[in-house]
């Protein structure tokens, strides 16, 4: 039985160890290079007594990341990845709740972290300054012989409504679990290769890196630019023959909305998983004709339940606006709908999706009492202690028994896959002085984030403070100012009226 | 130019579109942008921006964009 998900590399290392692992098209790393260099830095922590400590990766998604990553593990310690794409405020925030006593940088980072003062929270050091360290095999042993499953691996920030992000906490056992089921479900092998989408600071990546190490496959980093240009794209996972996708749908869409798909098709795509969002049906049935041997799979699940916690596999066509189910939960999870009295939804019933099992993740970090909040009592078990993770989001069963999503049940919304709690883009809106108040409204046909405010400040010029002040998935589409903000009678945000005020504009 | 440029600051006030260049390759348009940017383009200048049209190349400063708008007009 497999405990710790370094295992996974310490295996693999002896059975395929000139293979590539990890590349992004330019760099590449084999299985040896990445458990060499993950042994190096690992070395160099258990030098500096650093165990049992979160350590931030402030890296560009890269192969050198990835191993940093996997050398934090082996150091008993647990990764915080942030990204040169976060506003610094964000990373100040999160710097704050892990209170790590290391940055690990690279070239490029490094002078950002340092201009911006990072140094003054925690070390900040070169992850290549570590790579010379002499293994201490000693060190590696007695920390391995120590480490329990149910000890931490990452912490990952997401979306927080009070405009602080919350840290998910998450350990070996609930990783190793997800992946033996995720695995299982895709029929990955050690032909797989992926081609990785979403960023490392986000869970969704578990599922190309880890099962790379399971099974000797090979993860290609995509550059982030080409997802804006589709053609050179798909050219490049043609080059890089990439057989297996887990995408945010937003990145599925972009290539077949704006026409790629006339143009070039993906050769060896066999499995294109998708998630974070509804999968709009006329651009999914144009991926189908791309890809008529392709299976289909639409994952659903919150970062608190480790990865994803539902699967559909597509075996059917669907009506116009019938939306594609999100299946059953993997194995070795469940899921349970609650109405609001915390009773069971009947047949047809819509309730909030909560989850049970393994794959619970530790809680947010530092946050006992949002912790609290979200992870709570199996209210139909009175007799031992047992937690459920409340999802906020809402579903019910079809006629046909699948899962289905029905909404949210606050202001959370997904763009572009991201996660995003209306009310923190609001809350750091409101930060600024020349703000009076904001609100934000979703237009969800149309993709659109419209942000609402009061204050002493142009549209533009606001959009070029916020473009300073909020990461690059948070910024409105579209910015209005208004004498004041509409209320209801009693006294609430009108977001209703709002949604209408800009119904009645939109084109 | 000038109705490029209007479009192109409408998206992203911050940048000065006359003089920066990469705006792909550093990652400044991502695909959301391309995606309002090319229905934008499509709308006022009333052509068909085809996706062998997208690419870097094409859209790494306001200037090869505009070049590449007027490719596809002596297309017509």
């Amino acid at each position: 039985m497999t405990r710790n998900v370094i295992d996974y590399l310490n295996r693999i290392v002896n059975i395929c160890p000139d293979k590539t692992a990890y590349s992004d098209g330019s760099v590449s790393l084999t299985f040896r290079q990445v458990c060499d260099q993950s042994r190096a830095l690992a070395s160099f922590l258990a030098g500096k007594g650093i165990y049992k400590k979160p350590v931030v990766i402030y890296m560009q998604k890269s192969p050198a990341e990835v191993a940093a990553f996997f050398g934090t593990v082996t150091a008993g310690d647990y990764y915080v990845p942030v990204d040169d794409t976060m506003p610094f405020e964000k990373i100040r925030m999160i710097l704050d709740n892990v209170k790590s006593p290391l940055i690990l940088c690279d070239e490029k980072t490094i002078g950002d972290a340092r201009a911006q003062g990072l140094d003054k929270e925690a070390q900040v050091l070169l992850y290549s300054d570590t790579l010379d360290t002499p293994v201490d095999q000693e060190a590696l042993s007695d920390i391995r012989g120590k480490a329990l499953d149910t000890d931490p691996i990452y912490i990952v920030f997401t979306s927080g409504s009070t405009g602080t992000p919350k840290g998910v906490c998450a350990c070996h056992r609930s990783v190793i679990d997800y992946l033996e089921v995720l695995t299982d479900v895709l029929k990955i092998d050690e032909n797989t290769v992926f081609g990785s989408q979403t960023p490392l600071f986000v869970d969704a990546c578990l599922k190309e890196l880890y099962p790379t190490l399971m099974f000797g496959a090979t993860t290609y980093l995509i550059p982030r630019y080409l997802f804006a240009t589709p053609v050179p794209l798909v050219e490049y996972m043609n080059r890089y023959k990439i057989n297996t996708v887990c995408w945010v749908v937003t990145a599925l869409k972009m290539i077949s909305a704006l026409g790629a798909l006339d143009e070039v098709r993906p050769e060896y795509l066999h499995t294109i998983a998708f998630g974070s969002e509804v999968f709009p049906l006329r651009e999914f049935r144009k991926w189908r004709k791309a890809c008529p041997d392709a299976e289909f799979i639409n994952l659903y699940g919150p970062t608190e339940a480790t990865g994803m916690t539902c699967y559909y596999r597509v075996d059917r066509d669907f009506e116009d606006g019938e939306p594609i189910p999100i299946g059953k939960p993997f194995p070795n999870r469940e899921v349970l709908l609650f109405k609001e009295d915390m009773t069971l939804a009947g047949k047809g019933e819509e309730g909030e999706i909560c989850i049970r099992g393994n794959a619970l993740t530790l809680g947010y970090y530092n946050d006992p009492v949002k912790t609290r909040e979200a992870f709570v009592q199996n209210p139909l078990n009175p007799f031992y202690p047992e937690l459920i993770y409340k999802t906020g989001d809402i579903g019910r069963v079809n006629e046909r028994g699948e899962l289905v999503f029905v909404s949210r049940k606050d202001y959370q919304i997904k763009r572009n896959g991201y996660r995003i709690e209306l009310g923190e883009v609001e809350a750091n809106v409101e930060k600024l002085p020349e703000i009076t108040s904001a609100v934000c409204i979703w237009d969800n046909d149309k993709n659109r984030l419209v942000l609402y405010y009061v204050g002493n400040v142009e549209e533009r010029p606001l959009k070029k403070i916020l473009t300073e002040k909020l990461s690059d998935y948070m910024i409105p589409n579209r910015i209005v100012r208004l004498d004041k903000i509409p209320q209801t009678p009693n006294g609430k945000i009108d977001r209703a009226g709002l949604k209408k005020l800009y119904l009645s504009k939109r084109k | 130019m000038e109705e490029l440029l209007e479009i192109l600051e409408d998206l992203h006030p911050e940048i000065d579109f006359e003089t920066t260049e990469n705006l792909i390759t550093d990652g400044i348009l991502d695909s959301l942008d391309i995606v309002t940017l090319v229905s934008e383009i499509s709308e006022n200048f009333d052509i068909a921006v085809s996706a062998k049209y997208i690419t870097p190349a094409n859209f790494n400063s306001a200037q090869a964009i505009y070049e590449m708008i007027e490719t596809i007009q002596a297309e017509g």
